[in-house]
């Protein structure tokens, strides 16, 4: 029974969740556009003018996402797919840096710093992808690897000074995603990492056997990243679920006091958490720069800090539901980008409506309360702890 | 001022904590509640002080009936309470603690100086001593307390709530808090006084209202006899005095060599600390709460930071190891807080089972949890003792404290060991886990083990123990056998040699 | 070493270091420098009464006379030491020296503008003020404020707004505290009233608002900027005399109304908080929350409603990046002020004093970092925007100390929740 409950929870909760962020979503979008406010003072010209434009918008994210049926006229009908590989181009570094900020959550940890250790994980990987000269399949490995460690030790940092110093991992994450930025910043004006001939901060092209291949062709852009991110999912999900580790994190993130009184040393769990977190992200960062950017820039990392971790709230720290949640915000994105060039709405609306997913979440209590849904025993949401927890 | 509950019931979830309970407490009463853990009587007593809501049911003042749904509505009927767990704030003074809530202020600045000279007046009736600029985390719990009865005197109490007052006190000082709890009937204060040990009730209640399982199942006169209270309270007759065979004691198992223990502010808290436990023998530290039993303990575990000294382990030096190599060397941890300390809430019962034994076979393989080697170790221990849950897949959480302890002790006792350490294990059972725990224990001990038992409660002590040592403020003031009089320990523990 | 407590080792270390540091200083900066041009430092940067023009001193003989003071400084902090107390002001004597002798080895040959570095470091600050005593008032009660950030952007958003459509920067300021104030509404009901990870809500708020505001300023502030983004903005206003006292008249007297307010609201909780019956209960129900509630004090109402006037003031600090200074609004203009004013709240232990000497710390390496770039020193300014960063993080992991949170902090109140 309870089981059955669990489940509903976990998915008839957050499809409310969605429906209602859409539907706020869509007024801010009539309210802030003059030309549908115009109407106001006829309900009939204010509602229809209203709808198409709400329609239209999101017509727009569902064919920048998914499918276009523009793209595939008078061509195959696989054409319109393109939309779809761009989402799961975008989703591939979203569900690895999500998975950064999951895996930390589950063992207490609130890993902000996915941002500043992707950055680390994309610079390791660029460089070893256009300074060295390496055959196929060693150099793309080689140069992940690089980038993995680079991101590990900056990850493990954090957790390095909350074993040993007590610093927050919430403070030290932020600043140190400041420091990551600065630094790719100074990275790429040093003769090391420019562009010969360039410059803009941008690094050389990572050599064509470094990079992943693609897997439907040259004119889309989906890569055997997503096989990697895949992967990673299912190792977390097994480390969680099945290992004597994955059992010292859950125990140390569910009740640390317990844990290191039967023995589970809390240093060793937060400080080895916090590198798997930074390798997971700089993972994604490596992925991402040899899969899709094939260049390192100064805003490689866009704003994937703050996305993972909506990603992982959504997905509520469970590996898979982050895969399921960075699939769904990819899509989201890449709609955006539709919506803003299609309509003109802008795409910021996305990241308004992926607040107010989380936002509503977070908070069973109110959309249950909306919605008039059943109070549910088996309620699992992410506890509340502290600075001094 | 008189008060009078009617049908009072309240329920959590399944669980009915009060049935219907009726209580009468005339002016100038004192008026014993007695039950044991879990009996119902600290949810009456903050239904009463408006920190809980009743489902149903009335309180009536002289005879009118008011609505408490909020302490401040308890405070300005007259209603004081002197809370079992302390609510005063511990990084203020005593006079920040006491004017809280009924601040007076000069030109919009808190003014301080009136409750200073009050509480002085106060203290100087009832002979403390206190210093109303000391900050509470400095003060021992029975100052604590007493700001507490400070604060609810100056507020006028006319019904005062003492919550299980004597849990945190010595022999000594318990008779001086009922010696004042007869000058303020005297006065006129009505006093409720919860509590569970019959002799307290016996010396100063004038009725005696008998909750068990929710419900008042009688009304007594203090001429009751002790036997007969503790009948109704338990609802069947107990013996709490376990039989304690004559047990072979062995070599030293565990020894306690010039033990510091330093806070973090610098100071010690254990200063110069010696013991031996040998094998087959229990012994018991007795001692106020706060003396520096629960950093003992902690230091032997390894889960203390600044130490000095030795802690031997067979003659092994352990101090300094980690808590799993201390674990490892063949120590049964029971900590001080179950939920704190001894359990993961959200973790299944089975997994709770192997908390620390998780990474060892047959449990792991190759980093991999086995779980049909996890699943079949809790049903064996929940059967061998006598877990009451649905299934091994229950989270901790659902389980009652009883329960709770047992899964502890199943996990802790199932390892094989050479030591014991079980701090406060009883704390918060009923009888019925109180007998489970205390025959557990004996077991160990007459298996040829060493037991080291932390205890507050003297009866428990004296009824186990092979021998007690008697630590105040961070030192054992001295070590004796069990056959000790009650007066004698008392004074030692208010640290009296 | 457990002759000395905790905190005196760590006081013991901070000396160490920061003699360390002398003997780093020393070498790069006097014995290993060959830098023999004069460095100008200036004073005047308006009408104030000029007694000190300007000062001209050797770049290594400049390095020379700091570092001195700041062998003084720690000496002074030994001192402090055997006297068992705390090293505030040797650490004042070091932190400035040690800066003057980088200055005079860094600007070799340069001029530095003192007085305005100073006077620039001070507006810098200022959001960031307004912003970790909004974090202040919160986590005193006992709610963690992660949407710092996000109550200075609303804030700045609306008051850029209002200003622009009132053409009246007076109306822009009133309503920015009401817009900060929305935004904590928002925090109070997640936090209080549904009890949600108050790290994730806030988290959550500064995303919401970065993408609103971002939505709106491309949808209509852009397009339609001559109504909704034209607003005044303040000018400072000199206060008589005061404003002429060389160095500190032009850098505290001579500032917009904004930062006389924030005077005033910095000593007002710092009184308040201390010496008022609502700061007592503010920090009893931040502290134990159960002990306030037994003695009638209703938690959540005393939270929800400091929570608000928490939105209220950083509202004022939002004020400033528009009708403050530039008077548009721009996408994201706050730029992470809001996370380095909880930064300061948290190097500042917790108090209103403390985090104002860290929001002037991290404005006047912010300042400083422009004004070297500027006139161009050796060192790359990514290097040097990084510094406050870099140092909140080594403050958090222990050198000023083991920081406490106030104990009830993050933790929702309930009568369940003992």
């Amino acid at each position: 029974m309870v089981k059955i409950e669990k489940i509903k929870n976990n998915i008839v909760l957050p499809i409310y969740a969605f429906i209602f962020a859409f539907f706020i979503g869509g007024l801010v979008i009539v309210f802030s556009d003059p030309e549908v406010m115009s109407n106001i003072k006829s309900p009939g010209k204010f509602l229809t003018s209203a709808g198409a434009k709400i329609g239209n918008a999101y017509l727009a994210v569902f064919q920048g996402s998914i499918y276009d049926i523009n793209l595939a006229r008078g061509e195959s009908f696989f054409k319109g797919f393109y939309p779809l590989s761009e989402t799961i181009v975008t989703a591939t570094p979203l569900i690895l840096t999500g998975l950064a900020v999951t895996l930390a959550f589950r063992s207490g940890l609130f890993n902000i710093g996915a941002q500043g250790q992707f950055i680390f994980g994309a610079i390791g990987a660029s460089y070893v992808g256009f300074h060295f000269d390496l055959p196929p399949v060693i150099h793309p490995i080689a140069s992940i690897l690089a980038g993995v460690f680079l991101a590990g030790i900056y990850g493990g940092i954090v957790g390095l000074l909350k074993a040993k110093t007590g610093a927050h991992e919430v403070i030290v994450t932020i600043m140190l995603n400041y420091v990551a930025g600065f630094f790719i910043l100074w990275l790429l004006k040093t003769t090391l990492f420019l562009r010969p001939g360039r410059i803009d901060p941008i690094a050389p092209e990572v050599s064509e056997n470094s990079r992943l291949p693609l897997l439907l062709g040259k004119d889309l852009r989906i890569h055997a990243g997503i096989f990697i991110a895949l992967l990673a999912a299912l190792f977390v999900w097994w480390l969680l679920a099945k290992s004597t580790l994955g059992f010292k994190f859950r125990a140390v993130g569910s009740n640390a006091n317990a844990a290191r009184s039967a023995g589970i040393s809390i240093p060793f769990v937060t400080t080895l958490t916090m590198v798997l977190c930074g390798a997971l992200a700089g993972l994604g960062g490596a992925v991402h720069v040899l899969g899709t950017e094939h260049a390192l820039t100064s805003g490689i990392g866009g704003s994937l800090g703050f996305d993972a971790i909506t990603v992982a709230l959504l997905g509520r720290a469970a590996p898979l539901g982050t895969v399921v949640a960075a699939f769904l915000f990819a899509a989201l994105r890449t709609g955006g980008v539709t919506l803003q060039s299609n309509t003109g709405t802008p795409a910021e609306i996305i990241q308004v409506i992926q607040a107010l997913i989380v936002l509503f979440i977070a908070a069973p209590a109110l959309v249950k309360g909306i919605f008039r849904l059943k109070n549910t025993s088996a309620e699992k949401t992410l506890t509340a702890k502290g600075w001094n927890g | 001022m008189s008060l009078e509950l009617k049908a009072i019931t309240k329920t959590f979830g399944d669980l009915t904590a009060n049935d219907s309970i009726d209580l009468k407490v005339a002016k100038g009463e004192i008026h014993a509640i007695l039950g044991e853990n879990g009996a119902g009587k600290s949810t009456l007593m903050n239904i009463v002080y408006g920190l809980l809501q009743a489902d149903s049911g009335s309180i009536w003042v002289d005879g009118n009936e008011v609505k408490i749904n909020e302490p401040s509505d308890a405070l300005n009927v007259g209603i004081g309470m002197v809370h079992q767990h302390f609510m005063l704030v511990p990084v203020f003074t005593v006079a920040e603690n006491i004017v809280l809530g009924h601040e007076t202020s000069k030109r919009g600045l808190l003014s301080l100086t009136e409750a200073k000279e009050q509480i002085n007046k106060i203290a100087t009736e009832f002979k403390f001593e206190i210093n109303p600029d000391d900050l509470i985390e400095n003060l021992p719990v029975g100052v604590q307390q007493r700001v507490e009865i400070i604060r609810a005197l100056m507020y006028e109490a006319k019904v005062l709530i003492l919550d299980e007052p004597t849990a945190v006190l010595t022999p000594q000082e318990t008779d001086e808090l009922l010696n004042m709890m007869k000058i303020l009937k005297a006065k006129g204060t009505s006093i409720i006084f919860i509590t569970h040990k019959l002799r307290e009730v016996k010396a100063v209640a004038d009725k005696i209202t008998i909750i068990r399982l929710g419900k008042v199942v009688g009304i007594a006169s203090p001429s009751t006899t002790q036997e007969e209270l503790a009948n109704l309270m338990v609802g069947r007759p107990v013996d709490l005095s376990p039989n304690r065979s004559i047990s072979n004691v062995g070599a030293n198992v565990l020894s306690v060599t010039n033990l510091n223990i330093y806070d973090f502010a610098g100071r010690a808290i254990i200063k110069n600390l010696n013991l031996d436990i040998k094998a087959g023998e229990i012994l018991a530290i007795a001692g106020v709460q706060g003396n520096g039993q629960t950093e003992l303990v902690r230091a032997i575990m390894n889960l203390e930071e600044n130490t000095t000294g030795s802690v031997k382990l067979e003659e092994v030096e352990i101090l300094g190891k980690s808590v799993n190599q201390t674990l490892d060397s063949g120590i049964a941890y029971i900590p001080e807080s179950r939920e704190v300390d001894g359990l993961i809430g959200s973790f299944t019962i089975a997994e709770n089972l192997i908390l620390d034994t998780h990474d060892t076979k047959p449990f792991a393989s190759f980093g991999q949890l086995s779980a049909t080697d996890i699943a079949s170790n809790a049903t064996a221990l929940k059967k061998e003792f006598d877990i009451r849950a649905q299934s091994i897949f229950d989270t901790a959480n659902s389980l009652s404290g009883g329960n709770k302890q047992k899964v502890v002790l199943a996990r802790e006792l199932s390892r094989t060991v050479k030591l014991v350490v079980a701090a406060q294990p009883t704390r918060g059972l009923d009888v019925g886990s109180i007998e489970f725990v205390h025959e557990r224990l004996l077991a160990e001990r007459n298996a040829g083990r060493a037991v080291l038992l932390i205890s507050t409660e003297l009866d428990e002590v004296t009824a186990l123990a092979d021998r007690i040592a008697v630590i105040y403020r961070g030192e054992i003031l001295g070590v004796v056998d069990s056959s000790v009089t009650r007066e004698k320990l008392g004074l030692m523990m208010a640290g009296i040699k | 070493m457990h002759n000395l407590t905790v905190q005196q080792r760590r006081q013991l270390r901070g000396l160490i270091t920061m003699f360390v540091l002398t003997l780093f200083g020393a070498y790069v900066f006097y014995f290993n420098s060959d830098k023999t041009e004069p460095i100008t430092f200036g004073f005047i940067v308006g009408d104030e009464w000029k007694l000190i023009k300007e000062w001209v001193i050797v770049s290594k003989t400049g390095a020379g006379i700091f570092l001195s003071l700041s062998i003084v400084g720690v000496l002074v902090g030994y001192l402090q030491l055997r006297s068992k107390r705390t090293l505030s002001l040797s650490s004042f004597i070091f932190g400035f020296s040690f800066i003057m002798a980088f200055l005079c080895w860094a600007a070799s040959g340069k001029f530095i503008p003192f007085t305005g570095l100073l006077q620039g470091a001070l507006m810098l600050s200022v959001p960031l003020i307004f912003g970790s005593m909004s974090g202040l008032l919160c986590e005193k009660s006992g709610v963690i404020n992660i949407s710092i950030e996000g109550q200075l952007l609303a804030a700045a958003f609306v008051s850029g707004i209002v200003a622009s459509l009132t053409k009246s920067s007076i109306w822009g300021l009133v309503a920015a505290p009401f817009a900060g104030a929305l935004i904590s509404l928002l925090l109070a009901v997640f936090a209080i009233k549904y009890a949600v990870d108050q790290v994730i809500i806030g988290f959550v708020i500064n995303v919401l608002v970065i993408g609103f505001t971002g939505f709106i300023y491309t949808e209509l502030l852009i397009p339609y900027e001559a109504t909704w983004n034209t607003g005044p903005s303040f000018s400072a206003i000199a206060i008589p005399i005061l404003s002429k006292i060389p160095i500190i008249g032009p850098v505290l007297f001579n500032q917009t109304i904004i930062i006389y307010f924030m005077y005033l609201i910095v000593i007002a909780i710092q009184i308040a908080l201390f010496k008022s019956r609502w700061g007592l209960r503010t920090r009893a129900i931040g502290e134990m929350p159960i002990a306030a509630d037994s003695v009638g004090i209703n938690v959540n109402r005393l939270r929800f409603w400091n929570v608000i006037l928490a939105g209220f003031v950083a509202g004022i600090g939002g004020a400033y990046f528009t009708v403050g200074s530039v008077g548009g609004f721009t996408k994201q203009m706050t730029a992470g002020a809001g996370f380095i004013a909880l930064a300061g709240l948290i190097f500042g232990k917790w108090t209103p004093k403390g985090a104002v000497i860290a929001a002037l710390f991290f404005g006047f390496a912010d300042n400083l970092q422009g004004t070297l770039t500027i006139i161009g020193v050796p060192i790359p300014s990514e290097f040097m925007l990084m510094v406050p960063y870099v140092a909140t993080i080594i403050a958090v992991s222990g050198v000023v100390g083991r920081v406490r949170a106030p104990a009830a902090d993050g933790i929702p109140y309930s009568r369940g929740n003992k």
